[in-house]
Parts: C-alpha cells; structure tokens; sequence
C-alpha cells in the first residue's frame, strides 16, 4: 500500500503530457487521515471551568472522546468531617456557585429531617422565594455564556446586568454576593429586610424581560437553530440510565422535578409547571431554562403574595441559639450558647439520603451521623457529575464546535462536579 | 418501625436468604444486601414491575472505622434507587471490608461508571469488571485512599505528572474497532 503511494506520489510529481487531471477524490487518498488527538481544556476559554477531554478527531469530527475530572477537587467530604454541622453551610456554598442558596437549602433541609425538626411557615416561603431566585440566576449563568460560546456575544449582557442586579438584592438580604451561607439548620441567617419582597419582585421581572428579548434575539436565528438543533441529543432511556436529573433530564422528554414528586416547603400549593422537552439536543437542553426561568418567576410571585409571618426560627432548643439578653445576663443561657457553638448540634444517631431540586438537577445529601456534633459522613450527590459523565459519549460523532456548545447547555459547575 | 415498607417486604420476600437486615428510619428505607448477591438483587430492582427501580441516583461508601456502634464490616457501599414511575426510594447497602470485591453495577446503569471509580478511588474498594477502574477525583499518583477514616486530614502529597488519558482513549478506540 505504502510502495504504491510512493509510486503514484512520484508520477504525479513528473508533468503528464496525456491522461486525465487528478480529481478531488485522488488528492484525498494521498492525504495523510491518521486521527488527531486534542486536548480540550482544563484551562480553555470554551470548557468553562475546570474541565478536560481528550478528543480523538478526523478532521473536526469527534470519533471518541474520554474525560477527566477532578481540577477542582478539594475534599470536600473529608474536610466537613471535621466541623460542626452548622460550620458545614458555608462549605456547601461553594458547590455550586451560582447558585449558593439552593446547596444551602439542599444540606439544611437534610439535617432538619434528621434532627426531626420542623421550620416555620415564614421560613419555608423565605426559602422557596431565595431559592427560586437562585435557580433563576443560574439559568442565566447558563442561557449567557452558551450564547457567547455561539458568538451571540449582546445576550450575555442582557442577562448578566440582571444577575447582577439579583446579586445586589442577595448582597443586602445575606451580606455576600456569590456565596450567601443564608439557611441555618433550624432557621435563616436573618429575616427579610423592609421592602425585600419588592426589590425582588422587579429583579423577577428584570429577568423575566432580558429573557424575553434574548428569545425573541435567538429562537428564531438561523445560526443558533443550525448549532443546536439534533447537536448530541440524548434519548430518555439513555438519559435515565446516565443518571440526568433536571433540566438536562427533562429536555430529553422525562418528566421528574423534585419539587412535584416529592413536594416539599408548599411546593405542591403553588401554580406552576415543569417544562419538558422533546428531543434531548441541545436545542431543547438550553430553551427548557427559559421555560423553568419562567415557571420560577411564577413560584415566586405567589409565595411574596401569600408570605406569612411570624418567626423564622424553630423554637427547639436543639439548634436555636437562645437570645443575646440570655447568653449575657444568665449561665444557663451562656451554657446553651456555648455548648451549640462549640459541640455543635447532636443530630441523632442514623443516616438519612435527602434530594432537594437544584438548578442543575437532584443535588442528594446522604449523611451518616454517630450521633455527635458533628457529621460521620457526608457525601453529595451532585448533579454535574453525572451529566460529565456522559459527556464524553454523547459528543462522539459530532464536532468540536458542537461540543462547544453541548457543554455549555449542560451547565457544568466544576466546583460541584469535584467537590 | 411497626410495619414494613412494601419494597422492603418484597425484596425480604424475593431474597429471603440474601436480604441480611432492613431498616427504616425517617421515612428512608434500607435494605441490607450479602455482597455476593448485590447484582441480581439490584437487576430484580430494576426489572421487576412492582419496583421499577430505573434510577441508579447515588453510589456512595462509608467508613465505619470509627463508629461508636459495632458494623458487620468496615466499609459499606450504599445503593440510592429511585422509582420514577412508583416515586419511591430504597437504600441498598453491601457491607465489604478493603480486600473484598464488589460486583459492578455498570451493565445495569452507565451512571454507575464513574461513581464506582469515585469509591475506588476515596475508599479503595474494587468493583469486579468494572471497565476502567481508575482514579477520577485525585491524581494518578496519589497515595492511600483519602476518605478513609485513618487517613489524616492535613496530610499533603507532592503530585506532578499529567495524566495523557491514552490509556481509556486505547480502550474506546478498540472498542469502536478504530486504530491510529
């Protein structure tokens, strides 16, 4: 094989007199078609984040792909052994970062079912209303960057200037921007501040807005349809058996949100929708969040409406540090203060697994306690990791500019993806 | 724990012989599988209409080293099932201790790849034909397993070399039946 190219190399290189003028298909047999492998990321503007592949390709063509993962990792698990189960919220928060508030809830909500606690009412919306807002500005964090990726570069701005605007309303309900720490086992870190509902109430229409003229600037543009329109669709068996859960679940046509299977904090109570998709491309994987971005704003709008008052604190002595007035002017009060700062809440012996629905899908807390302050295990599930799992494949066939694409859609947060 | 949950009685019913315990305990319930019996147990799971278990959700271990109450064996491997059409959750768990095998679960679920090389790799308990039992959180290099209990917390390791990842790519290559 190799002698008769050398041959045909030779002749071609002499001038031919007589005969007929190479074709196209004659130069592509000489070509040398050995495949290519590529490096995409950790550190590539387009795997925003952490996150690396090794592409095998024929031209641009991705014939195999594998991944690695764990850039970001930083014990996680082992580190919040050692604290108390209160220190551990400010850990969670930097799971996934864009959207603190709903790890927070994922990890409180886990410890108040194992303590055998139940929250206030007012607690309960305060938590849906941060929540949904979170879920909303992850959206964003998604729908802007995947554009941008696409050369829509105005999109991120229409959306951005809204998430900062939430990030400013965040800023002075919690006291932090991107990592809120906001939920406390038991409670809230503090109370809505005068006139919150109605800030939040314009940064929800602020992005019910940007969205709107995002879809109406993409929806309809012929070259986000050709990139993403049947780029690495995934069917609903496949995606089941990858483990997706959320929007990239729900764009390959399965219905399953937390929030309506087993309901929790009144989400039953409230009129809303889950959006599902039909295809499982890419198409459907980012389009699915405007619907969910618009099913939040209606969550949200209800739950200010029917807000209730009262406390947001539990009234178990377990968890609720007693009043200031108490831990200063008597022991018993400075005793309790003491011995829930420093032993921690004991949380009753036995273990627990419970999913909360976050931005990305079912963030899972199963937690193992010896009945001491501080937990035995923690493991997290975390969303991400089960859609990079299947990243890999489900690119296969397709192009380097269609994973691209395909990565953004499925909102890789590497700070949950490694822990 | 007055009366048993309907998938716990089922699965005592079906394995009564490989079903060592259950348990239920804030609305969670558990099953505690003999590792030898692991996979058609969870086949049975996932198959059988009256479970319908199609979510492999999580794939964790645990350390029981140092816990206060006496366990059948150091580590366990917990199982999260997830019904999607009966909207019901079980927990499988395996007790194993460090030299002992676990049959893998990734016929069943793809999800189970690389949760199973998560557990390798944090605990370093083997799954018996996994495809590519590796490392996924740490570096190739790294020594011991760190979310074993007698692990030290601060212990720091010096780690350089880069993983090339042509070990996997060779294998998906040959499984495609493509050369380079």
């Amino acid at each position: 094989m190799k002698a008769a190219d050398d041959k045909k190399m030779t002749a071609a290189a002499e001038p031919e007199l007589t005969g007929t003028v190479p074709g196209p298909e004659d130069f592509y047999q000489d070509l040398h078609t050995d495949l290519m492998f590529l490096n995409y990321g950790p550190s590539h503007p387009a795997t925003h984040g952490t996150l690396r592949s090794l592409l095998a390709l024929d031209g641009e063509t991705i014939v195999s792909a594998v991944g690695e993962i764990g850039y970001l990792h930083r014990g996680f698990e082992k580190s919040v052994e050692h604290k108390t189960y209160n220190k551990v919220i400010p850990y969670t928060d930097r799971l996934n970062y864009c959207s603190a508030i709903l790890n927070n809830i994922g990890y409180t909500k886990a410890v108040e079912r194992m303590l055998d606690i139940e929250i206030p009412d007012r607690t309960k919306f305060i938590r849906v209303i941060v929540g949904e807002l979170s879920r909303m500005i992850d959206h964003l964090v998604c729908i802007g960057p995947q554009f941008v990726d696409m050369g829509a570069l105005t999109n991120l701005w229409y959306v951005f200037n809204e998430r900062e605007k939430v990030y400013d309303v965040l800023d002075k309900l919690t006291g932090a921007r991107l990592t809120n720490s906001y939920c406390r086992v038991g409670g809230l870190y503090r109370d809505f501040y005068d006139g919150c509902e109605k800030d939040i109430l314009q940064v929800v229409k602020g992005i019910e807005d940007a969205i709107g003229e995002v879809e109406k600037l993409t929806a309809k543009n012929r070259i986000v349809i050709d990139r993403t329109v049947g780029i690495c669709p995934v069917s609903a068996e496949d995606a089941i058996s990858y483990g997706f859960t959320g929007p990239t679940l729900r764009a390959s046509g399965v219905n399953y949100d937390i929030r309506k299977a087993q309901p929790y904090y009144y989400y039953d109570t409230f009129d809303w929708e889950v959006p599902v998709g039909t295809q499982g491309d890419t198409w459907d994987r980012i389009y699915v969040r405007f619907y969910e971005i618009r099913e939040s704003a209606k969550i949200i709008r209800q739950a200010i409406k029917n807000l209730p008052g009262g406390p947001i604190w539990t009234e178990d002595k377990r968890v609720k540090l007693p009043e200031k007035q108490d831990t200063y002017q008597n022991i018993e009060g400075l005793i309790n203060h003491f011995k829930l700062i420093f032993e921690g809440t004991r949380v009753p012996a036995g273990e627990i697994y419970d999913a909360s629905e976050a931005a990305n899908g079912e963030l899972g807390f199963y937690i193992t306690s010896d009945g001491s302050g501080y937990p035995y295990r923690v493991r997290v599930r975390p969303p991400c990791f089960m859609n990079f799992a299947a990243f890999p494949e489900i690119i296969e066939g397709f192009m380097i500019a269609d994973a691209t694409v395909t990565l953004g859609s499925l909102n890789i947060i590497a700070g949950e993806l490694d822990r | 724990m007055s009366e048993m949950s309907p998938v716990l009685t089922k699965l005592k019913q079906r394995f009564p012989g490989d079903v060592v315990s259950t348990s239920s305990w804030r609305g969670d319930d558990t099953a505690v599988i003999k590792r030898e019996a692991i996979t058609r147990v969870l086949e049975f799971c996932k198959n059988d209409p009256d479970l319908a278990f199609n979510f492999l959700m999580d794939l964790s271990a645990v350390d029981y080293l140092t816990y206060p109450k006496a366990q059948p064996a150091r580590f366990a491997v917990a199982y999260h099932l997830y019904s999607l059409s009966k909207n019901q959750r079980v927990r499988l768990k395996v007790f194993a201790n460090a030299n002992e095998e676990i049959e893998t679960a990734c016929p069943l679920w793809k999800s189970a790849n690389w949760m199973e090389r998560e557990v390798y790799d944090q605990y370093g308990l083997t799954f018996k034909n996994h495809p590519n039992l590796k490392r996924i959180l740490n570096h190739q290099e790294f020594v011991g397993h760190p979310l074993r209990k007698d692990y030290p917390m601060r212990k720091r390791q010096p780690l350089g070399s880069v993983d090339s990842l042509m070990d996997e790519m060779e294998k998906r290559l040959k499984a495609k039946g493509l050369r380079y």
